[in-house]
C-alpha cells in the first residue's frame, strides 16, 4: 500500500477517510449512483483530478504559474478526435492520437519551458497566457481539422459506447458506456499513482527545493532551469493524456469544453482549494469543486422554494447565484484554509 | 608549491559606472586559508558572487582547477568543485534540517534526475546527511523546520551543508555574522576542522581581528573593489594601505 503510494501518507486521519471515501465511491461509481448524470460526474471527476494534480507538479512543486495548462489537456483530446476522424473507430487510432497528443504536448512544453523559463515568473505566466490564447484562436479557425468552434464528434470503438450491452452485475446492466467509465477510473488512477511516485522522488524533492529557493538549489548544484523545464514537460504530458482520456469519455471534443478558461480558472482554484504541493489536494478539491458545480444549483433551487415564505433570502439562494456562493465558498475556504484543506487537515500553517 | 586550485585574472565588474571589483587578480592554493578583508562596501561579497557565478565579470577571468568557468551557471560552478555560503542566512526555511542537508548530498551523488524511486529509499543519502548533523552537533534538530531554529543554529546549518557538499574550494561570507559571542567559536571550530584538510582551498571574508588571526594563513585586502594588500598576516595587518583602508575602524579586536 505504502509502496502504491510512493510512501506519501496521508499523515491525517480525516484525510486518509475522505481519501478512501472518494476512492471507493469512484471506483464504484456505476453501482452506487446509477444514472448517467452522476456516471458523467464521476469521469470529470476522475478526469478533473488528473488535470489539477498535473497542474500541482508545476505550481505547487515547482513554484511555476501556467496559463497553458488547459492547451495540454485539448492537445491529448484533439490528438484522440483528429486520430479517430482519419482513421475510423479503432483502439489503434485512440492510441496513437493519445500517443500524438502527448508527444505534442511535450514538445510545445519544452518550447515554452526554453523559451520563457529563464525570464522572470510574472513574464512567464504571461507568455503562456498568450500562448494558450493563440491556440485556442488557431484551433477555432483551422475548423477543417478542429470542427472550428463546434469541436467534433469521436467515434470510438463499440465496446465503450452506450449501444453495448453485456449482461448484469449486481443488477445493474453493463453497458459499453460503463465500460468506458472503468477504462477512464484506471486510466486516471494509474497516471495520479505515477504523479505520487514523481512528487516523492528524489527530482519531486528538488521540485520542492526550487520551489522554496531556487537561488540556493541552483548554489548547491541544481541546474533549476532544466529542472523547471523537465516538470513543465512532465506536467503537460500527463494534462495531454488525461485529455485523451475525457476526450474517449466525453466522445466530443469542443473548445470549450478543453481549451476554455473557464477551465484553466476552475484547475486554479481547485488548486488552491485543496492545497498546494499536496498531490490529494487535488483528489479532495476536485471532489468537493466538481460535486458544488454539479448540484449547488440544485441544492439552491431546493432551498429556495423552501424559504419562499420569507423576505430577500429565497432571491439570494436563487439557481441563478450559485456562481455567486461558488464564489463565497472560494473566498470562505482561502481565508479559513490558506493552505488549502489538506494542508489544514495535516495541521501545518 | 601546489597548483592553485582557483584563480582569478583582472576580475572585474561595472554596475552602470561603478566599479565594484576592479580587476582582480589572485591565485588560492589548497591547504590555505585567505582571509578576505576590506571595509564595508569594498567588494567583497561582490567578488565572491563573480566567483560562484551569482553576478557575470563585465571583464577578467575565473578558472578552477584549471578549468575556465567564467561562463559556466551558477550550479556548473557547484559541480566543478565550488562551495559557497552566503552572508545572508540562505537555506530551505520550510524543510526540515535533515531535508537541507539531504539536498545537498543528493546534489553532489547526481541524482537529482531520478524520477522513478522513492527519496527515502536512498538510505546511503540520508545515512551522510545525518552524519554531517553529527558532526556539527544538530542530530538533535533533524527533523525540526529550518525556520524554527535560531540564527545561530542556521548559521551552523549553512556550515553542514558547505561540509555536506566537499568542494574543493570553499568560500565563506562572515560566517559569524549576527552570531553572539558563545556560538561563534562553535563556527569557527567547524571551519578549522575544514582547513585541516590539505585538499581543501578556504576562502574567507571577515570583520573579526581574532577570527583572522587565529585562522588565516594570508590575508588580502580589497578596497574600492581594487586588491591593495596580499601577503601574511601579520605583515599585512602592520601595513600603511590596510589602516588607511579602514581609517582604523573596524579592524579591532572585538
Ligand atoms: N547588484 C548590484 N548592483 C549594483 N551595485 C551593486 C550590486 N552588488 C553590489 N553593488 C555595489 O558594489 C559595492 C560592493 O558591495 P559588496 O556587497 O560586494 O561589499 P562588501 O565588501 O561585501 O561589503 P560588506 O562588508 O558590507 O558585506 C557596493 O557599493 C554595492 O552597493
Ligand atoms: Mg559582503
Amino acid at each position: 500500500m505504502m509502496r502504491l503510494l510512493s510512501g506519501d501518507a496521508p499523515r491525517s486521519r480525516v484525510l486518509a477517510l475522505l481519501l478512501a471515501l472518494i476512492l471507493l465511491a469512484l471506483a464504484f461509481a456505476p453501482f452506487l449512483f446509477p444514472g448517467s448524470r452522476s456516471l458523467e460526474t464521476a469521469a470529470r471527476i476522475c478526469v478533473v483530478i488528473v488535470l489539477v494534480a498535473s497542474y500541482d507538479l508545476l505550481l505547487g512543486y515547482g513554484g511555476i504559474v501556467s496559463f497553458a495548462h488547459t492547451m495540454f489537456f485539448g492537445m491529448g483530446a484533439y490528438g484522440v478526435a483528429i486520430a479517430a476522424d482519419r482513421m475510423g473507430p479503432g483502439y489503434d487510432a485512440l492510441a496513437l492520437g493519445a500517443l500524438a497528443g502527448l508527444i505534442a504536448a511535450g514538445i510545445v512544453a519544452l518550447l515554452v519551458a526554453l523559451l520563457s523559463l529563464r525570464v522572470r515568473a510574472i513574464f512567464f505566466a504571461m507568455i503562456t497566457l498568450a500562448i494558450a490564447s493563440a491556440v485556442a484562436v488557431l484551433v477555432s479557425q483551422l475548423s477543417a481539422y478542429t470542427g472550428g468552434e463546434d469541436g467534433m464528434n469521436l467515434r470510438i470503438p463499440r465496446e465503450l459506447t452506450p449501444a453495448f450491452r453485456m449482461g448484469e452485475v449486481f443488477g445493474l446492466r453493463i453497458t459499453g458506456k460503463i465500460l468506458n467509465y472503468y477504462l477512464v477510473f484506471t486510466g486516471c488512477l494509474a497516471l495520479f499513482l505515477v504523479m505520487l511516485r514523481i512528487v516523492n522522488s528524489p527530482f519531486g524533492r528538488v521540485m520542492l527545493a526550487i520551489r522554496e529557493n531556487a537561488f540556493r538549489a541552483e548554489a548547491i548544484g541544481y541546474r533549476v532551469v532544466v529542472y523547471r523545464a523537465v516538470a513543465t514537460c512532465l506536467s503537460a504530458m500527463i494534462a495531454a493524456l488525461a485529455g485523451s482520456l475525457f476526450a474517449i469519455w466525453l466522445r466530443y471534443v469542443g473548445p470549450s469544453t478543453t481549451l476554455g478558461m473557464e477551465l484553466m480558472m476552475d484547475i486554479l482554484l481547485i488548486v488552491v482549494i485543496g492545497g498546494m504541493g499536496t498531490m490529494y489536494g487535488a483528489v479532495v478539491g476536485t471532489a468537493i469543486f466538481v460535486l458544488a458545480q454539479n448540484y449547488l444549483k440544485e441544492l439552491m433551487g431546493g432551498l429556495s422554494e423552501a424559504t419562499s415564505a420569507l423576505p430577500l433570502i429565497p432571491d439570494l439562494l436563487s439557481p441563478d447565484r450559485w456562481l455567486l456562493w461558488l464564489g463565497v465558498l472560494f473566498i470562505l475556504s482561502v481565508y479559513f484554509f490558506p493552505t488549502g484543506i489538506v494542508g489544514r487537515l495535516r495541521g501545518t500553517r | 608549491m601546489p597548483q592553485p586550485s582557483l584563480v582569478t585574472h583582472d576580475l572585474t565588474v561595472r554596475f552602470g559606472g561603478h566599479v565594484a571589483v576592479d580587476a582582480v587578480s589572485c591565485a588560492f592554493t589548497p591547504g590555505e586559508l585567505t582571509a578576505i578583508v576590506g571595509p564595508n562596501g569594498a567588494g567583497k561579497t561582490t567578488y565572491f558572487n563573480l566567483i560562484s557565478g551569482q553576478i557575470r565579470a563585465t571583464a577578467g577571468r575565473v578558472e578552477l582547477l584549471g578549468q575556465d568557468i567564467t561562463r559556466l551557471p551558477v550550479s556548473a560552478r557547484t559541480e566543478a568543485g565550488l562551495g559557497r555560503a552566503f552572508q545572508l542566512t540562505n537555506l530551505f526555511p520550510r524543510l526540515t534540517v535533515l531535508e537541507n542537508v539531504r539536498l545537498v548530498v543528493q546534489a553532489r551523488a547526481r541524482r537529482g534526475f531520478n524520477l522513478w524511486t522513492m527519496a527515502q529509499g536512498h538510505r546511503d543519502l540520508i545515512d551522510q546527511a545525518e552524519q554531517v548533523l553529527e558532526r556539527v552537533r544538530l542530530t538533535h534538530l533533524a527533523n525540526q523546520t529550518v525556520a524554527a531554529l535560531s540564527h545561530g543554529d542556521q548559521r551552523k546549518l549553512e556550515v553542514a551543508a558547505m561540509i555536506a557538499l566537499k568542494p574543493r574550494v570553499f568560500m565563506f561570507d562572515e560566517p559569524t555574522a549576527g552570531m553572539s559571542v558563545e556560538e561563534a567559536p562553535v563556527i569557527l571550530d567547524l571551519i578549522a576542522g575544514i582547513k585541516a584538510d590539505a585538499q581543501a582551498t578556504v576562502l574567507l571574508v571577515e570583520h573579526k581581528m581574532d577570527v583572522i588571526r587565529s585562522l588565516a594563513d594570508r590575508i588580502i585586502v580589497l578596497h574600492n573593489g581594487a586588491l591593495v594588500a596580499d601577503g601574511p598576516p601579520a605583515e599585512v595587518m602592520a601595513s600603511d594601505v590596510v589602516q588607511e583602508a579602514y581609517l582604523g575602524k573596524e579592524l579591532t579586536d572585538v
